[in-house]
């Protein structure tokens, strides 16, 4: 796998400086580009070098569903050893789950479920455990303390 | 009237319409609030405005990058596990919530008896000795409020899609 070894200084750079208050002007891109020391150009080359590279997940608005009227919870399933490849396909074909990943511990499968409502969190579980037969443990939040995270490369 | 619904009031079909053009990221292009005008129909001043309206209402969490931590060599990604009394749950969490290597900090329902947690850490790392020395911090930052606490790697990623959010079929309850 490629880590950030290889990053150079200016992308480190880039994605230390926009992980959030992208401006909203006519020429937010020169505005970032200036204050990075590099001209627009190079600015959007380097971006979309580092989304279609994959070093970033994406660039732009990151909404937050629930104030959209939306709901997320995250849930898991113990996903019997030999199963676990099923169980994968059966779970990431639902375009409401958003993430999902393998985890070290009996709850061995853990997944973000986001949907337009918050009954449809309720409805996509029940489709789950109706295909897998196995039982969704879910966690929704109760309180949230902090989201976001800054990187220091 | 909650909250809640009070803001879903606020979302009409011009802001859906952003909201569709730039779900999967901004044009990168020079004037990029062009681009979505140009995309959309509407007024590049219109987009300027709304967006900048989402942005203060927390429609919009923020504008930036979502780096792929583990193409950036932040490969252990430890999701810590807390048994936090329920009296201490918002002092502890505005302790652990402010860590700059801790994301996503919940309360979540403990599940027993496989699941005896009730508060989510996830600390990311360049590698498991780092993360584990983090947790180790927090537990002596968390004493005794937490009666035990455990570490989930990811071992792969199954999906990253990010949240989806269709466009409304229905657009009579807007405005």
């Amino acid at each position: 796998m490629n880590t950030n070894v290889e990053l150079a200084k200016e992308d480190r750079a880039i994605i230390n400086s926009l992980q959030g208050g992208f401006p909203v002007c006519d020429d937010p891109y020169a505005q970032i580009a200036t204050s990075l020391g590099m001209d627009e150009t190079q600015l959007i080359t380097r971006l979309s070098k580092l989304l279609d590279d994959g070093l970033l997940s994406r660039f732009g608005p990151l909404y937050n569903p629930e104030r959209l009227g939306g709901a997320v919870t995250l849930a898991a399933l113990k996903v019997p050893k030999e199963r676990f490849d099923e169980v994968t396909e059966l779970v990431n074909q639902h375009s409401e789950v958003a993430h999902n990943y393998a985890r070290s511990h009996p709850l061995n499968m853990w997944f973000v479920i986001a949907t337009e409502t918050p009954e449809q969190i309720d409805e996509t579980i029940a489709r789950i455990q109706e295909q897998t037969g196995l039982q969704v443990y879910n966690f929704p939040k109760q309180k949230e303390y902090f989201i976001g995270l800054r990187f220091d490369l | 009237m909650t909250q809640i619904q009070k803001l879903r009031h606020r979302i009409d079909a011009t802001d859906r319409l952003i909201i569709t053009a730039t779900q999967d990221g901004l044009p990168l292009v020079p004037r990029p609030y062009d681009e979505i005008a140009r995309q959309t129909g509407l007024d590049s001043e219109l987009v300027k405005q709304r967006m900048s309206a989402m942005l203060t209402l927390g429609i919009i969490r923020r504008m930036g990058v979502v780096p792929n931590h583990y193409r950036l060599g932040f490969t252990a990604n430890g999701m810590s596990v807390w048994d936090v009394d329920e009296a201490q749950m918002d002092r502890i969490g505005a302790l652990v919530g402010g860590l700059d290597y801790v994301s996503h900090c919940y309360q979540r329902p403990k599940n027993l008896p496989l699941w005896p947690y009730n508060f989510f850490a996830m600390v990311h790392g360049r590698s498991r000795p780092e993360v584990e020395e983090k947790v180790a911090q927090i537990a002596d930052l968390v004493g005794e409020a937490s009666h035990s606490h455990s570490i989930l790697y990811s071992s792969k990623i199954l999906k990253k899609t990010g949240i989806r959010l269709k466009q409304k079929r229905d657009e009579k309850c807007s405005d």
